[in-house]
């Protein structure tokens, strides 16, 4: 791969495989708005990256952006060497992406079991029933319920559990802790911990990043549409200065 | 006064027959406002369109009317398939105004051009001869043919029912009415199943059109005529719930038919009044969702 030397990009590679995702020069509009402007980075298979920033600086935007579900997107963008920047989303689905929206997306007119069964499998060797209701036992017992009257964190937990049935080896998480309790962030912690064990790459978007601390390989920070910075887990607290006046907290 | 037990239930099963067909016209009217969210002002011309489709299978090919209840909605859902590929798929997106005009001025186009091949007297099309004649129940006569499309559109409906809120493939149309977005980036084609729900909604319109062939005859304005009093039906029932169309097209089918007996004045604006009472109550219908 042609390594371009762009300022913008100064994370350190976490390993020296080669990018699972590769973003150039990403640039995004909702409508008339210009949201992002030229994002550059890449995630290499079997690391979890975190994009931080503030609320409004992209991130939710560059997920969709690779998911295809953006108005309009130009840059390259290439997934296990295909290049899916002006693919439909559910043909970049089908190459092995898995989306878990920041709403979640759980559907009220379908039961918690149907809401786990509707994404199709698109490769093989996702999880089985079985495995799901051993990450999330609490889904076990509210199969039957509607899918919308789950508690928050249950919902995440569904939201996470039907991407992972799909045989998608590439998760994007937007904000999977936001308004949970504690103790339910630490199981989603230990969820990711336990995926990435399982060679699972995952882009996660986060603005806890004490939260992201715990399962992050690589942080990228992003602004006004734009990756301003980014480093290692073990520079994390070299950063923290930094990191702070980035996040403005 | 004196209740007439004999007209009352004449009355009652033109009432069941009338509700058949405004359940399967509803029922198919929100399959499709739900997918596409577009008001289907085009369903009263495909209904006819099912009627006709009938009308020819019988006139130029000597196929007879069981072949015609799955050609007909093969052939004209085929068409609304393409409706909705070649107009209806560009409006996504846009206000519901868009799609009732639209799917409106196209109701008028079809219907012209068959009133102008056909006038707009009736065509004759003969009830098969398996489901001639009829039977004394004993408190009343009941033509077969008659009894045949109450119970032949209730088994349609109900099967419709299980297929969207009981199948998988009714859970993707369900969560793909909810969020189309997310649905897609799931890996499901949506583009393509909303092609097939017009499809669907269509085919059944369609066969409402051959059901009714034998008992109306075939007209160009068979549909205008009654997809007005249809649109009331939805607009009673709400178009949230697919089991609130088939429930609120029969109860309206009965209702009328029971005031074609006790106050025929009223028995054609019974549904009208009906609406306004409900949109007073519960603007979004009754078994509908607020927006």
């Amino acid at each position: 791969m042609a390594e371009t030397t762009t300022l913008d990009r100064p994370a350190p590679p976490a390993s020296s495989g080669p990018a699972l995702l590769s973003v150039r020069d990403l640039q995004a509009w909702y409508g008339e708005s210009h949201i992002l402007h030229g994002m550059n980075f890449e995630v290499r298979t079997g690391e979890v990256v975190t994009l931080l920033g503030r609320n409004g600086a992209g991130k939710t935007t560059t997920l969709k952006s690779v998911m295809g579900i953006i108005g309009k997107r130009t840059g390259a963008i290439n997934f296990d060497g295909h290049d899916i920047s002006r693919a439909a989303s559910d043909k970049i689905a089908k190459r092995g992406i898995a989306f878990c929206p920041e709403e979640r997306g759980i559907f009220a007119s379908l039961d918690v079991r149907e809401n786990l069964m509707l994404p199709p499998q698109v490769r093989p060797g996702g999880l089985s029933l079985e495995q799901i209701f051993e990450l999330f036992p609490n889904l076990r017992e509210r199969l039957k319920s509607q899918g919308t009257k789950l508690s928050g964190g249950e919902q995440q937990m569904l939201a996470i559990a039907r991407i992972l049935r799909t045989g998608a080896r590439f998760l994007m998480l937007d904000e999977p802790t936001e308004g949970l309790a504690p103790v339910i962030i630490q199981q989603i912690g230990h969820t990711i911990a336990r995926l990435k064990k399982e060679g699972f790459t995952i882009l996660l978007v986060e603005q806890n990043f004490r939260f992201a601390a715990t399962v992050a390989d690589r942080y990228y920070v992003v602004e006004h549409g734009k990756i301003i910075d980014g480093f290692a887990n073990a520079e994390l607290e070299a950063n923290m200065d930094k990191l702070h006046t980035y996040l403005g907290v | 006064m004196s209740i007439n037990i004999q007209a009352l239930l004449a009355q009652l099963l033109v009432g069941l027959i009338n509700g058949s067909f405004y359940a399967l016209l509803s029922l198919g009217l929100a399959v499709i406002f739900g997918m596409l969210n577009i008001i289907n002002f085009a369903h009263g011309a495909l209904y006819m369109m099912g009627a006709f489709c009938a009308y020819f299978l019988l006139n130029l090919f000597g196929i007879g009317y069981w072949w015609a209840l799955i050609l007909a909605p093969l052939i004209v859902g085929a068409f609304g398939m393409l409706m909705e590929r070649t107009l209806l798929q560009w409006l996504s997106g846009l206000d519901h105004l868009y799609g009732l005009l639209l799917t409106f001025g196209v109701a008028l186009i079809i219907q012209g051009l068959f009133q102008n091949y056909f006038g707009s007297s009736g065509l004759p099309y003969a009830i098969p001869d398996e489901l001639k004649g009829g039977m004394n129940l004993g408190f009343m006569f009941l033509p077969i043919y008659r009894g045949w499309v109450v119970a032949f559109s209730l088994v349609i409906c109900l099967l419709t029912w299980y297929l969207i809120e009981r199948t998988r493939l009714g859970a993707n149309l369900r969560a793909a009415t909810e969020n189309p977005t997310l649905v897609r980036a799931f890996g499901i084609n949506v583009p393509r199943m909303i092609t097939l729900t017009y499809g669907l909604g269509v085919g059944l319109a369609a066969l409402a059109g051959v059901l009714s062939a034998p008992i109306n005859q075939v007209r160009p304005l068979m549909g205008a005529d009654l997809i007005i009093v249809v649109f009331a039906v939805v607009v009673i029932g709400g178009m949230g719930s697919i089991m609130g169309s088939i429930i609120t097209g029969f109860t309206l089918g009965v209702i009328e038919g029971l005031t074609k007996y006790f106050y025929p004045e009223a028995s054609n604006t019974v549904v009208f009044v009906l609406m306004v009472l409900v949109l007073l109550v519960k603007p979004s219908g009754l078994t509908g969702r607020a927006s």
